[in-house]
């Protein structure tokens, strides 16, 4: 590298400087203004009484807001810029895949010949949703070596709930009552949550002094009433369970399904396949590794994949391609049925498509390279400054401690996180996975650059060298944000979540 | 080979060499070999933007959507209402877009105050204190609610009457088989809920819907009684338009509202994402499902918004979690929030007149067509369903070729024998859906057309 080159992905240039809050829209609602306008229907008007018997008309005027367009505009575009976004800034958030999302999946949605398709036109009219559908359930096959999907579920949380159920007919088909779900205690919290609701006990299993599933400890819980186990790998910790097939032999020996949870599938793309290491059930986030964008918590897209042996249980309807080339909707033979009130969400679904289709089979797998180059990367340019928990090569994702900074002058992980704000970065994720002192997990995902990395540790080193000379500063950081630290428990003993509780209040 | 890396060559080595490496394959030596895949993803190459843009026009051509060509009288749950080019702008915009859930409330603001005035607009169309942040769509909200139920009630039965959207119920079926919740389908006549029909002891949940999935506006009372009678939560499915002008579920007797939030402001986008409404009563507070956005203060006293009550949530909690939802739809209460503010107070009643007097202009001509029935006598709000000589697939494909999407045949939503209609009618029974964007010469070309089509 000849000559300086300035981080594409560093945010401290950007004007998050003000320091008065924004009013609500109630508060700038004045009675009388609007800012709506319909169509002329030319439907003679008749008094809403004329037509809806007394009994079932409000009494009292539901109050929303009174504003003008420019204000809504003000307002709303205000609160943006109090934001903070991935097209903004490098966002490393560990576990959440915040790459780069290209504005041209946006634009696939955008288009009105999609986004304007009534979800139960019939499928005469939908033909090229149901090619799309289809397209994309055959593509997500090949990338996780599984034999069909369910595109329905909403987000990976319900992909999960999905999987569990699937699981569970399975076995039941199968004349066989099983009551126990093993989970590592390094998992996501919806892990157990998803097991509880789908009717199954949660058994914990620890890691051992290296990240990694403790296969002694997983022989001793495995039994004949084990339904399955939810791994993650790459696991939480961002390392590859690299015995991942002696762990699937022993579930399957037991008669045992392996869940497999694709919150880290970013890291394995066209280099290992869940299908392959002996995963029986996949749920993807195309949210995550397919860059669809996040919209601030939601919509994401959960689909979830299965061996053949778990085919005929996928909830449906499922759009599926005729022999004769057409496309229509069939419903799996033994299906658990609907996961969602119509078919996912379609317009994710459509953006992850998009992206999969300009990156190919080898640009996949140039994304989870290069995914693993960046966190690697920062993981040993951090090692001075905040050594990682585990030492092994990482996958997508470094799970770093700032332990030794709270020894020596008392400042935790959360300080760290929040002092990162202010040098123009998003904070990493903090505490998790639980099982590592002060964790700092950072995803740098493959479309930041080397310059961005190398700025994000110079800001951590910062940070570090504050923590020696100025610790307070650290632990009340970040000052030069829209708000500084907030009161949570204030937020929590008086609840305040809506307007009319706050002018109660 | 198209990507979005930032990765000069260049570059690449001397990271690699950083690492002591000399290839990219040799990040992944640690990853047995027995797994490796060999010989990469047996897909098509990559290609350019515009080159993928070719074959989604392609599909698109494949489609036909609501727009110039064909004429929406289509609904049973996803209504076309005018959503204008100042709200596709603002929710539009990346900062929304792109962001993640608001863990960091320093740099969230922007999110959290807009679902904290999102949380504000349905709790008032609930007509009770609480909603949260959203769930994924009407129908997961609805088992999130009948898990709360079962949950303050330490029951298991959930009476539903047949006039909840039959996907709904099919959903709340699916979820029923891991939560072991026995689900009972009360049937309608004349659009009614029969609740005298079932035996309602030891309920955990009643839930009715408003309108129910047949247009038909039922008398809330029996339904709020049998609940209390039993000692069942009292779950409405609501729709937030009719909200403005007609009683809130609340006003009922609601102990928990949810619906579909796709007519605040999201496209029909072919089933989803759409937005699950949820609110309830403070007593069920913390079995709320999902997340909450809490008003409070920042270090220098400011006003400032955080998700609280964290304490309920998957990532805290874990098995004991109140739900596993973590990822909802927050995209879609901003867009809501954005769509509820444009609209106004004003706005939004006048939408929902619109609607009501539109429905039942439709309403009063089709019926006096040759053969053309009310499936039910009773007062409707935007949506009603008719009956037909013909088999309702058959009519409805004539009136696709005259260019008009003539509403949804109950026969593609719901099996033949389902409780909602009688048997061997509901084949024949189409929903037609009138929202504030259907002119008089539309609805006048809708009837002219089904006339020709049932003969």
């Amino acid at each position: 590298m000849t000559k300086m080159i300035y981080a594409g992905g560093r945010a401290a240039s950007a004007p998050l400087l003000g320091h008065e809050t924004e009013p609500t829209l109630f508060e700038i609602s004045s009675p009388g203004r609007s800012a709506y306008q319909l169509r002329t229907t030319g439907i003679p008007a008749v008094p809403l009484s004329d037509v809806i018997p007394a009994a079932h008309l409000a009494t009292d005027v539901v109050d929303i807001a009174e504003v003008s367009e420019r204000d809504l505009v003000g307002h709303f575009t205000r609160l943006s810029h109090r934001q903070f976004s991935v097209d903004l800034g490098a966002y490393p958030l560990g576990s959440c895949t915040m790459k780069y999302n290209p504005k041209f999946c946006d634009a696939v949605a955008a288009d009105p010949r999609f986004n304007t398709v009534h979800p139960a036109a019939p499928a005469a009219l939908t033909q090229g949703w149901l090619e799309l559908m289809v397209t994309l359930e055959e593509t997500l096959c090949e990338v996780t070596g599984m034999s069909a999907a369910t595109l329905q579920p909403a987000a990976g949380a319900a992909g999960e709930l999905t999987g569990l159920l699937l699981m569970r007919a399975y076995h039941e088909a199968n004349g066989d009552v099983r009551r126990r779900v093993i989970i590592p205690d390094s998992a996501h919290g919806t892990n157990p949550a998803s097991v509880t609701l789908g009717g199954y006990d949660v058994t914990t299993i620890p890691s051992d002094e290296r990240g990694l599933v403790d296969l002694a400890a997983l022989k001793a819980a495995l039994g004949p009433d084990v339904a399955g186990i939810m791994l993650t790998n790459p696991n939480t910790v961002g390392l590859f369970e690299d015995e991942i097939t002696e762990i699937a032999a022993a579930v399957h020996d037991v008669g045992g399904l392996l869940y497999y949870d694709g919150a880290n599938l970013n890291a394995i793309l066209g280099v290992v396949r869940p299908g392959d290491m002996g995963f029986d059930i996949v749920h993807m986030n195309l949210h995550k590794t397919f860059a669809t964008p996040h919209g601030g918590g939601g919509p994401g897209a959960g689909p979830v994949a299965v061996s053949s042996r778990l085919v005929e249980f996928l909830p449906g309807p499922k759009a599926t391609r005729l022999e004769d080339g057409r496309y229509d909707w069939t419903t799996p033979s033994r299906s658990i049925g609907r996961v969602h009130g119509w078919h996912g969400n379609a317009m994710v679904l459509a953006r992850a498509l998009a992206y999969i289709n300009v990156h190919g089979g080898d640009g996949l797998t140039r994304v989870a390279q290069h995914a693993v180059l960046n966190a690697n990367w920062l993981k040993k340019r951090l090692s001075a400054t905040l050594p990682a928990a585990y030492d092994r090569p990482c996958m997508h994702e470094c799970v770093l401690t700032s332990s030794q900074l709270k020894a020596d002058y008392g400042v935790r992980a959360l300080d760290v996180a929040k002092s990162l704000l202010e040098e123009g970065f998003h904070a990493p994720t903090v505490y998790f996975p639980l099982i590592v002192d002060e964790a700092l997990m950072f995803e740098p995902t493959e479309t930041e650059s080397v310059q961005t990395l190398e700025a994000l540790a110079v800001a951590l080193e910062t940070i570090a060298e504050r923590s020696r000379v100025d610790p307070d500063a650290v632990r009340h950081a970040p000052q030069a944000t829209p708000v500084t630290r907030v009161d949570e428990a204030r937020a929590a003993r008086h609840l305040i979540p809506t307007e009319d509780a706050a002018q109660r209040a | 080979m198209p990507d979005y890396l930032p990765h000069t060559d260049e570059e690449r080595e001397s990271m690699l060499a950083f690492l002591g490496l000399e290839s990219i394959e040799d990040l992944f030596d640690h990853v047995p070999s027995a797994v490796r895949l060999a010989g990469g993803l047996h897909l098509p190459a990559g290609k350019s933007e515009p080159d993928v843009a070719a074959d989604f026009d392609r599909l698109g051509s494949a489609n036909r959507g609501t727009t110039a060509n064909l004429v929406c009288f289509a609904g049973a749950g996803a209504y076309d209402h005018e959503v204008p080019a100042v709200v596709r702008a603002l929710s539009s915009r990346s900062e929304f877009v792109t962001a993640y859930t608001p863990y960091q409330p320093e740099v969230a603001q922007g999110v959290l105050q807009a679902i904290f005035e999102y949380q504000t607009m349905i709790s008032r169309l609930s007509g009770l204190p609480i909603a949260n942040a959203s769930l994924y769509d009407g129908a997961t909200a609805l088992v999130e609610a009948v898990n709360m139920a079962a949950g303050a009630t330490n029951r298991q039965k959930l009476l539903v009457s047949s006039g909840v959207h039959p996907h709904w119920r099919a959903v709340v079926r699916t979820f029923a088989r891991g939560t072991g919740h026995e689900l009972i389908e009360v049937p309608l006549v004349d659009g009614i809920t029969q609740w005298s029909a079932v035996d309602t002891r030891g309920a955990a949940a009643v839930v009715a819907a408003y309108p129910n999935y047949l247009g038909v506006l039922e008398d809330l009372s029996e339904a709020k009684a049998v609940a209390e009678e039993s000692g069942a939560l009292f779950i409405v499915g609501a729709d937030p338009i009719a909200a403005s002008v007609l009683r809130t579920a609340g006003d009922w007797g609601a102990d928990v509202v949810v619906g579909e939030g796709q007519p605040l402001g999201t496209a029909l986008a072919f089933g989803g994402p759409y937005l699950g409404l949820f609110a309830c009563t403070e007593a069920q507070i913390r079995r709320l499902p999902g997340r909450l956005v809490g008003e409070t203060v920042d270090t220098g006293g400011r006003r400032a918004f955080v998700t609280t009550l964290r304490a309920r949530e998957q990532d805290i909690r874990r098995e004991k979690a109140t739900s596993n939802v973590c990822t909802n739809q927050t995209l879609m209460a901003v867009t809501a929030a954005i769509q509820l503010g444009w609209l106004g107070t004003q706005g939004l009643r006048d939408v929902a007149t619109r609607c009501a007097v539109g429905a039942h202009y439709a309403h009063d001509q089709l019926l006096e067509i040759s053969g053309v029935e009310d499936a039910s006598t009773q007062p409707f709000f935007r949506e009603f369903a008719v009956t037909t000589p013909l088999p309702a697939a058959h009519v409805l494909s004539r009136l696709t070729d005259e260019g008009i999407l003539g509403g949804i045949a109950v026969s593609a939503l719901a099996t033949a024998d389902d409780p909602s209609l009688p048997t061997g009618v509901l084949d024949r029974t189409i929903l037609i859906a009138v929202t504030e964007r259907r002119t008089r010469e539309e609805i006048d070309q809708l009837v002219a057309a089904f006339a020709k089509a049932v003969k």
